[in-house]
């Protein structure tokens, strides 16, 4: 589904990913750790197509479409979500207006007829059940005003309403306490399908005791210098990146 | 009711007063101000004598007064005797035939904000039988209000028909001079509204000018007077959302607000008088006076306006809180893209006890566009207890563009309570990026960022008017966003 290869990017001349290649098949969990200035969240908005992100070589591919030609919006119409670690605010948009206007804004470039307001209700009600966020959410305005834990619920809810082909999430359990990380989690674990993939972007392995991956990428200095099963992820644990730099000195 | 012998020795001691010969064949008065001038347009609208007198006193007071430079705004200088004050409406001859002749560009804007074809015509002055169908909605449209006593008319009309209403409040909330262009406006007024609604009665429909089919052609020095008596309510609705072409670039209207105990005036206005091109030629100059009197206990008025035309706009709808417990709002968005310049706010006067007042102010800078919010607070000694509350917020699209704002506040009474909140945010990236993500492209994004900031406005507007200034607001900010 999702194929990187050699990917070089960097921000304000400076190159943060040096080279990192990574296949992720449809129905697959790939987890991809590293401590803080590794590249994690640089990949995320690479593969969300964030403009100050320069890619100088390499490629990307979903389905066998070359993202590096498509605008944000086209590779969200593709099927590619990304669940953001600082969620933005929009203040005096309704939550479930600017949802609705996601989903038919997806729907209309796929050439599906547009929800109407009582099918979008009903599917985004569907949805909230699903991955539990309280109904109170959706009246309040994107973002504004919520608490941390809101703000990553929220963006599960997006989510599991725009049913993506591949979604990243970056560092989605960042500044949540124990219960709103189960939630998520449940939410995420809902979601799962054979025909879905997900890229989970964390610091830590705690994530990884409720979304357990298929698979675990170290990233280290703009590299994916490890890849293993999920018990590289309690490896890390032990050991902490530092036992990885040998690794590093030798790719 | 002035008979037709007092008209006709009106005029014959006019001519003889000012040794003026008025040619009333005449449709077009040569460019230039002067007293022969206003009598001629005085004399094209049969007024009395004492109006007459009127407007000639805001001229000598005019002659004295000088443009006023405060504002945030440059514009080219204004040649007062290039420009020509009175011009009949044009007869069917000049108008153009079909919408075959109009400006695909205003065409175009039209689509955009799907308005019906006979209203298209009617707008770009198009000779046709839509006009009629028109005059015939709003005549049915009169007898309705006529039969709660509500007086709903142009100016002109008012002046030949309710004379004594007239000569009673004009001038009374903006003396003829007030200010430079109010001035401007008393001596050489064009036409405009004229509502008058009976105490205790609750007008049943938004009075709109659209459906005062005569208003036409009038916009360049427009005059309108409200009175709303005792215990009554009127919502009125000024403008139109489509862009309105005028071959006049200076207007300069006054608009008069008087609500008597009980009563409630709710003014409505979305203007969108052309802008210029990119770089800002031929637009509009809009300097307006708006003032509303809170004349009576416990009566209200309320302003709501959705500012995006004209090339400058210099505007302060504003509140004069005599009546104790009375209230004054103010709810606005302005709007400056391209090379347009805004500078608009409103004054809260307060005279009179438990008075209090409301101001919620949006301004969005787009491309290079200016914008200045200018208010002003004041609380006289004998309003004791008054309140007031103010959030002044700007946004800003781009990186060439400008806000400002400009706060006065002036307590004379410690009894008061006020708040201010301000607020400057530029339309991130990150909120764009934020909606491409979720597939939302980025000029739908756009307009939707721009429309939440705006939300607290659009509630105060009427049902339909807020869908149409949300869909005005979209197409003005197209192509902002590159």
């Amino acid at each position: 589904m999702l194929r990187v290869r050699d990917l070089h990017a960097r921000v304000e001349q400076q190159e943060i990913l040096k080279g990192v290649d990574l296949e992720v098949k449809a129905g697959e969990v790939h987890a991809v750790m590293g401590p803080n200035g590794s590249g994690k969240s640089t990949l995320a908005q690479v593969l969300a197509g964030k403009e100050d992100y320069e890619v100088t070589a390499g490629s990307l591919e979903l389905e066998g479409e070359d993202l590096q030609e498509m605008a944000p919006e086209e590779r969200a119409h593709a099927g590619l979500f990304l669940a953001f670690q600082y969620p933005v605010e929009i203040p005096g948009v309704g939550n479930s207006y600017f949802l609705k206007a996601a989903v038919n804004a997806n729907r209309k470039a796929r050439g599906e007829s547009e929800l109407d307001a009582m099918d979008f209700l009903k599917l985004l009600r569907e949805r909230a059940t699903l991955v539990d966020v309280d109904e109170a959410l959706l009246r309040r305005p994107v973002n504004d005003g919520f608490s941390g834990g809101e703000k990553k619920r929220n963006e599960i809810l997006q989510m599991a309403v725009l049913e993506p082909r591949l979604a990243v999430l970056d560092e989605t359990d960042s500044g949540l306490d124990i219960d709103a990380l189960k939630t998520v989690a449940a939410g995420v674990n809902a979601l799962r399908a054979e025909n879905r993939a997900f890229v989970v972007i964390t610091h830590y392995q705690r994530l990884l005791n409720y979304i357990v991956p298929d698979h675990v990428h170290v990233l280290l200095d703009g590299r994916i210098v490890r890849s293993g099963g999920s018990e590289l992820a309690h490896e890390l644990e032990e050991k902490g990146y530092a036992g990885f730099d040998g690794a590093r000195a030798g790719a | 009711m002035p008979t037709a012998t007092d008209t006709i020795e009106a005029l014959a001691e006019r001519d003889y007063e000012y040794g003026f010969v008025t040619d009333v064949e005449q449709d077009t008065a040569p460019p230039g101000l002067s007293e022969e001038i206003i009598a001629f347009i005085s004399a094209k609208k049969n007024e009395p004598q004492w109006l007459l007198d009127w407007r000639l006193a805001a001229y000598r007071g005019w002659l004295k007064m000088a443009e006023p430079t405060w504002a945030n705004v440059r514009y080219e200088p204004i040649d007062y005797q290039s420009i020509c004050y009175y011009a009949a409406p044009k007869s069917d001859d000049d108008r153009p035939k079909s919408l075959d002749e109009i400006d695909p560009e205003i065409l175009a804007t039209y689509e955009k904000l799907g308005i019906p074809l006979k209203e298209q015509e009617m707008l770009a002055g198009v000779a046709v039988d839509a006009v009629f169908d028109s005059v015939s909605v709003a005549t049915t449209f009169r007898e309705k209000l006529a039969e709660l006593g509500v007086i709903f008319c142009s100016f002109s009309e008012a002046v030949q028909d309710h004379p004594e209403l007239v000569r009673k409040y004009l001038g009374t909330v903006v003396p003829r001079r007030d200010n430079f262009f109010a001035a401007l406006n008393s001596a050489v007024f064009s036409d405009g509204s004229f509502v008058y609604i009976p105490k205790g009665v609750r007008c049943p429909m938004e009075l709109s000018t659209y459906f005062r089919i005569n208003a036409m052609n009038t916009g360049q020095f427009e005059r309108t007077l409200i009175i709303a008596e005792e215990g009554s309510y009127v919502s009125y609705l000024e403008g139109c959302t489509a862009p309105m072409r005028d071959e006049n670039q200076l207007h300069a209207a006054v608009v008069e607000l008087i609500a008597h105990e009980d009563a409630q005036i709710k003014y409505s206005t979305v203007q969108n008088w052309y802008p210029g091109d990119k770089e800002g030629v031929g637009g509009i100059y809009n300097f307006v006076t708006k003032r509303g009197l809170c004349e009576g206990r416990r009566s209200k008025i309320s302003w709501t306006q959705v500012e995006t035309g004209s090339a400058v706009t210099w505007k302060y709808p504003s509140c004069i809180l005599r009546g104790d417990d009375s209230v004054g709002e103010f709810y606005s968005v302005a709007l400056s893209n391209n090379r347009q310049q805004a500078d608009t706010g409103t004054k809260m006067v307060h005279v009179g006890k438990r008075t209090s007042s409301t101001i919620i102010s949006k301004g969005i800078s787009a491309g290079e566009g200016q914008n200045t919010y200018r208010g002003s607070v004041r609380i006289l000694r004998s309003a004791e207890d008054a309140r007031n509350f103010s959030q002044c917020d700007s946004m800003l699209i781009g990186d060439r563009c400008g806000a400002h704002t400009f706060p006065y506040i002036d307590v004379a009474n410690p009894s008061a309570q006020m708040e201010h909140e301000a607020s400057t945010s530029k339309i991130g990236e990150d909120q764009i990026f934020y909606c491409n993500q979720r597939g939302i492209d980025t000029e739908d994004a756009v307009s939707m960022i721009v429309n939440g900031f705006c939300k607290e406005v659009f509630r105060e507007l009427p049902m339909e008017f807020a869908v149409e200034a949300q869909k005005l607001l979209e197409v003005s900010l197209e192509g902002s966003v590159g």
